[in-house]
């Protein structure tokens, strides 16, 4: 066992991979900072269930799949379908990345207003633009994470988006990720950065999609800025296919009465881990992370949030609503730390989960670290089935057993999707879950 | 209509029902008086097809079809409605998202087509006009941080909106105030007509004042033990249920010791 994980982390950073493409034209210091990610990864290996942090959820999986670099194939196959075309109305500012490389044809940046930039990463750091190249990497941390490390020496691109001072972008800025495996599982490390300066404004998507049936693996790492006054509406969709492995760290970092927002929402997937990390660094921060996930089949859907109050008057909360079917596994850890300085702190952290079948199950883990001693902090999980006496109110007054159970789990995915600011992204993921539910209950 | 014979219901093992008898014809109102614990509650539920109840004996018809055999929600389409004791909260779902999958599943039963939005907000806002209920219900999730009374006000609203041809009022009385009461009552009044029966469950006389019924039957222990006509309710609010507990105990006595 241990052999064969060896073995496969040599194939993670064998120099055939490494070497192609990453670095070509690319600045030193970028060189230097991918040798050094990728020496960290080296150090570390992928986590065991040994780990604390990776107790419940073994990336295994993942480790012994012979993945190929996605953008070696990334012109194999169009990407067309109903679904794509729904996505991509969610707004006219979409940039387009499949299996890992900006798709410019694909991308769209109308109605993105003057002074706001936004596009390919990796076309950014062929030129020099020191504003945005001497914050990447400064907020997700690849001397600790092993797959922030991963992401780190091998991305290939993602987007940058930067709001100048005061801009304010009324239409989403989409950043859509499609992954597109065929019968070799493909790898892709996406990468993103979202530098906010103050009082600007500006909602964005990040959305995971699956176009293929094939295996692939996604390892995303977001890093967003928000300055001081800044408004962030974050939303993460992800969409990919039953097969594929997700691991994503978002990575935020909050100055001074900033306010950033973001729900998550988990329908695919085989091992699903999303990381939400979020550091108030500046009196009056205001930080909410939210998250909807569901899991059927053999799915793992492992959210693990952490924010950490370093500074006082910081407002923090957190929604998480599980819905679990099949024989599959939900995870929520969800660490709140409050810094000596963090007086007046108000966390709030909720986790409930809903079980439709005897053989799903969840972990759910609440950690609070306070060091301060005027704060309030409170946290709640559940782990419950559909209420019988509900389900017997609805039914005596016509409902269908199915209808009435697809209506009780609705509601309860209702109570995320409702904190969702933007009607266009509820209705999109109302639909998804209505045909997830309508399928479930045919099944 | 309705045709309960010699119906026996446990839960848990533990009998609740011990044979009851009881026939309404169509057009009728029955009330069911009884001390706490007699099962009222548990025959209202079982009508309406609450599977925690295991029935082991007996036989519940509506116009001769065997309800037992059916559903909670194909029972509902039959044209039973409970109006229950304790109105769930089920907090996301908006009443009229709620009330119009019902109407629409029972119109479908029956043979109808979905009924037209227009139609149904101008049939909600009459019925809610009735029972003088504030607009906001419509919006807001079933029964989600209601008071009692309004969740009392708002099962009377579902069923004027569904029109049920057998109406099972479950305590519906308890936590009313007396302006609610009449609302209340009204609402159930302008459900009376000749293709149509009430049974009220209830532990006071004082609903029926305003829901005058044609039969009272006083329950007890399990059993129906003594009907009447409307005088009787008055007479229990005299006596109240002490005499007929007495008597149940001692047939019980009696029972066992055979």
């Amino acid at each position: 066992m241990a052999e064969a994980v060896v073995h496969s982390e040599l194939q993670w950073t064998s120099p055939q991979v490494l070497s192609k493409r990453p670095g070509s034209g690319e600045p030193v210091w970028l060189k230097n900072l991918r040798s050094e990610a990728s020496d960290c990864f080296a150090e570390m290996g992928f986590p065991t269930r040994n780990h604390e942090e990776w107790k419940y959820t073994s990336v295994s999986p993942i480790a012994q799949t012979p993945f190929r670099p996605a953008w070696q194939q990334s012109a194999s196959r169009p990407v067309q379908s109903a679904e794509l075309d729904a996505l991509k109305k969610l707004s006219g500012i979409c940039l387009v990345f499949v299996n890992g490389q900006y798709n410019e044809a694909l991308s769209s940046v109308q109605g993105l207003p003057a002074g706001v930039r936004a596009g390919s990463l990796a076309s950014l750091f062929t030129t020099s633009d020191e504003i945005i190249a001497e914050r990447f990497a400064k907020y997700a941390d690849y001397r600790q994470h092993a797959f922030v490390a991963l992401n780190t020496a091998q991305w290939q691109d993602g987007a940058y988006v930067w709001l100048p001072k005061g801009a304010v972008v009324k239409e989403p800025i989409h950043l859509l990720f499609i992954s597109n495996a065929g019968d070799t599982p493909l790898v892709a490390h996406p990468r993103t950065l979202i530098l906010a300066e103050r009082e600007s404004q500006a909602s964005i998507i990040e959305s995971y999609w699956g176009a293929g049936q094939g295996i692939s693996f996604s390892n995303a790492v977001s890093e967003i800025v928000a300055g001081d006054n800044a408004v962030i509406d974050h939303t993460k969709l992800q969409l990919e296919n039953d097969r594929s492995f997700h691991i994503a760290t978002l990575q935020v970092y909050q100055e001074r009465s900033s306010n950033f927002k973001s729900c998550s929402v988990t329908l695919g997937g085989a091992l699903v881990r999303n990381e939400a990390h979020a550091v108030l660094d500046a009196e009056g921060a205001e930080c909410v992370l939210n998250g909807l996930y569901l899991g059927r089949e053999k799915q793992l859907v492992d959210n693990h949030t952490i924010i950490d109050h370093a500074q006082p008057h910081c407002p923090s909360r957190q929604h998480y609503n599980g819905i679990l079917d099949g024989q599959s596994t939900g995870i929520f850890n969800g660490r709140i730390i409050v810094r000596p300085d963090a007086q007046k702190t108000d966390a709030i952290q909720k986790n409930r989960n809903l079980l439709l079948s005897d053989k799903a199950q969840v972990d759910s883990k609440p950690q609070l670290e306070i060091y301060a001693n005027d704060v309030r902090c409170t946290h709640g999980a559940t782990v419950g089935q559909i209420d019988a006496e509900a389900l017997f109110y609805l039914r005596s007054r016509g409902i269908s057993l199915k209808d009435a159970r697809n209506m009780l789990v609705y509601a309860f995915a209702g109570e995320i999707l409702e904190r969702i600011t933007s009607q266009k992204i509820r209705v999109l993921v109302d639909r998804v879950l209505h045909a997830r539910l309508d399928a479930a209950s045919r099944s | 209509m309705l045709t309960v014979r010699n119906l026996h219901a446990s839960v848990a093992g533990r009998e609740i029902l011990r044979g009851i008898d009881l026939k309404i014809n169509a057009g009728e109102v029955h009330a069911i008086m009884g001390p706490n614990g007699s099962g009222k509650s548990t025959l209202a539920q079982v009508i309406a097809g609450r599977d925690i109840y295991e029935v082991t004996e007996g036989e519940v018809l509506l116009d001769g079809k065997n309800l037992l055999e059916l559903k909670p929600e194909e029972r509902a389409c039959e044209g039973v409605f409970l109006a229950f004791q304790y109105p769930v909260e089920i907090p996301g779902v908006s009443n009229m998202y709620f009330l119009r999958s019902a109407l629409n599943s029972i119109r479908k039963h029956r043979g109808l087509e979905e009924v037209d939005a227009v139609d149904f907000l101008a049939l909600v806002e009459k019925k809610m006009n009735l029972l003088g209920m504030d607009k906001t219900f419509r919006d807001r999730p079933v029964n989600a941080g209601f008071s009692g009374g309004e969740k009392k006000r708002n099962e009377i609203f579902h069923m004027l909106m569904l029109e049920p041809r057998l109406a099972i009022l479950d305590e519906t009385d308890s936590g009313l105030d007396i302006d609610a009461m009449k609302v209340v009552s009204d609402g159930v009044n302008s459900l009376r007509g000749k293709d149509r029966a009430v049974l009220v469950v209830t532990h006071y006389q004082r609903l029926l004042n305003y829901i005058v019924p044609d039969f009272v039957h006083v329950q007890v222990n399990g059993r129906i033990v003594k009907s009447g006509g409307k005088e009787l309710a008055l007479q229990l609010e005299e006596s109240g249920y002490a005499q007929f507990e007495e008597e149940a105990m001692a047939g019980a006595a009696k029972g066992s010791g055979r």
